[in-house]
């Protein structure tokens, strides 16, 4: 009996994982296809379409305009989260969880409000719609998810490294900055990480705070996918799934991946 | 994610208070402001050909009540419904593996699996299930190759295509949260059945599924706020034929550009996930007493 259930169980897992990964397979074997037209399996194989994605000028634009607002909005985010995380942890002050609240809510409110709202603010405070509205409607999507990072590395710091430190004579901001720091310099990291993914990959909220100038890669992508329909898409999610699941792979490696997420058992 | 208690005996001092809660405060009022102007807008007339709001009106609200969007906002939170639903069935199995898993290559690669297309983004994940459900695409070609069917299915443009590509967005949050919880039971419960003579199946009905739901609320509430907020998939797979509430937004806003009107059905999109979290939470409430129990 308990050989069935291991069975059972062992064969839905795999159809699970297989109905996530299939997405990702049949994308990979439709962009080596080298006709423009669908069809499983391909006839012939070619890495045309991965050199035409490449070369498309929106694409690049893209890539380029992402990394800007990415660049910034991960960075900004990292600092006010962390600092805010750090408050979180050690103080009581006046409302704190109002704060709380208000800095994670962008995390059950729907992206298309928050985008919609930053266009209308934009307009009516009159500021062109530039990179400083990208990124900053970026910096609110992402902040829960470094406080959340942040806060967990401050919960599982041991606070007698520091009070060691401080009864040595070491002033607070000595203390923080080589004690404290350093010690939560995996959760700084996985913090900024995830921030930087999720702002990279933003879509709906960036639909609509972008212009023509400033689009990034999502988008550049969505308006491909609308008008054309030929494999370039299929290469450019190709190149796309490589690169993500490598970074959470060396994450994984590196940082704990199932500690950052808290799907670890507690020793 | 509740903030346990402050740590005691050092809230006396607080150096830095000031300085690393003002940047906060700042994000924090950018994104009312933001929230505010899209409530203000909801109030605001239309002005046909004009991008600036006229004065103020209820008449936006009023035509929600219309039967079209009345109906828009029912697909959306039965869609919701439906992704929710399939995603804790499908999440719980991989959730209970990864936890459970006693290899350690094993457990990282259900990991990362299951985490990755968290972060491809909505519009590559929309693409290739195009790829897989389109008349000529993978499943299609498959099922015609194996003789099961003799004309393709239509999956593109039907609410079934656009819930199984939501399940598969949905699906990474749900398994981080029910493995979180999954994670944190104390595994002498389980041991503690199993030696007083209970079976797999009866440990895991009685000890381990009720002491799992608070993660099966937070990651139900979470697939059904995620799923209210998505915009490509629906757009892309549900092509017109399938709309949410997020497609009538843009469309409103940039077909249209009838940002008021935009901005009120964002403002009742807002109070109806507020509403349906909230009832979810109360339903769940009797649960967690048994829980306790």
């Amino acid at each position: 009996m308990p050989n069935l259930l291991r069975l059972v169980g062992g064969a839905t897992v795999t159809a699970i994982l297989g109905f996530l990964l299939l997405p990702a397979v049949v994308v990979t074997l439709a962009a080596f296809n080298s006709r423009a037209i669908l069809s499983f399996p391909p006839e012939d194989w070619s890495w045309r379409w991965f050199i035409k994605a490449i070369a498309y000028d929106d694409f690049q634009a893209g890539v380029r305009n992402g990394l800007i607002v990415t660049a910034w909005a991960s960075s900004i985010a990292l600092v006010v989260g962390a600092a805010f995380a750090f408050a979180l942890d050690r103080y009581e002050f006046r409302l704190k969880r109002t704060l709380e609240t208000v800095l994670l809510s962008p995390l059950v409110v729907p992206h298309f409000t928050i985008g919609l709202g930053f266009l209308i603010l934009a307009a009516q405070l009159g500021f062109a719609r530039g990179y400083a509205v990208v990124v900053a409607c970026h910096v609110v999507l992402v902040l829960p998810f470094v406080l959340r990072s942040v806060y967990i590395s401050l919960r599982n710091l041991d606070p007698r490294l520091e009070l060691a430190a401080a009864s040595l004579g070491a002033p607070p901001d000595r203390v923080l900055i080589t004690v404290t720091l350093p010690l939560l310099l995996p959760g700084l990291v996985s913090g900024w990480m995830f921030a930087a993914i999720l702002s990279f990959n933003e879509f709906t909220a960036s639909l609509f705070v972008t212009v023509q100038r400033t689009q990034t890669l999502p988008v550049a992508l969505y308006n491909y996918v609308r008008e054309y329909a030929d494999p370039s898409m299929a290469a450019i999610s190709v190149m796309y799934i490589v690169a993500t699941a490598t970074v959470l792979t060396l994450a994984n490696a590196f940082l704990g991946l199932a500690k950052v997420l808290n799907v670890e058992h507690p020793r | 994610m509740a903030y346990a208690s402050v740590r005691s005996g050092r809230a006396a001092v607080r150096p830095f208070l000031r300085l690393f809660v003002a940047p906060a405060v700042l994000c924090a009022l950018a994104f009312a402001a933001a929230l505010a102007a899209v409530m203000q807008y909801s109030l605001r007339a239309y002005v046909p050909g004009s991008l600036e709001a006229g004065g103020f009106t209820l008449a936006n609200f009023a035509a929600l009540m219309r039967p079209l969007y009345a109906r828009v906002f029912l697909d959306t939170v039965w869609i919701c419904f439906l992704t929710a639903l399939f995603t804790l069935v499908v999440g719980y199995p991989l959730a209970y593996a990864l936890v459970h898993a006693r290899n350690v290559a094993l457990k990282s690669t259900i990991l990362v699996i299951a985490v990755t297309p968290l972060f491809l983004g909505e519009v590559v994940r929309t693409y290739s299930w195009i790829v897989v459900l389109g008349n000529n695409g993978f499943l299609n070609s498959m099922l015609l190759k194996l003789g099961l069917i003799d004309a393709p299915l239509q999956f593109m443009f039907t609410q079934f295509g656009v819930v199984t590509a939501l399940v598969h967005v949905t699906l990474p949050v749900m398994v981080i949260m029910l493995a979180a919880a999954l994670s944190h039971i104390d595994r002498d419960y389980e041991r503690a059945a199993a030696s007083l003579g209970a079976g797999p199946i009866r440990v895991f009905l009685t000890v381990t599924l009720p002491l799992s739901t608070p993660g099966i609320i937070a990651g139900v509430t979470t697939a059904f706020a995620w799923t209210f907020s998505a915009f490509a998939t629906p757009q892309l797979i549900g092509g017109g034929r399938v709309n949410m509430v997020a497609n009538l937004v843009y469309q409103l806003g940039f077909a249209s550009f009838n940002f008021p009107f935009a901005a009120s059905l964002s403002v009742a999109g807002l109070v109806l996930t507020f509403a349906v979290l909230a009832l979810m939470r109360a339903a769940a409430r009797p649960l967690e007493r048994i829980r306790q129990h």
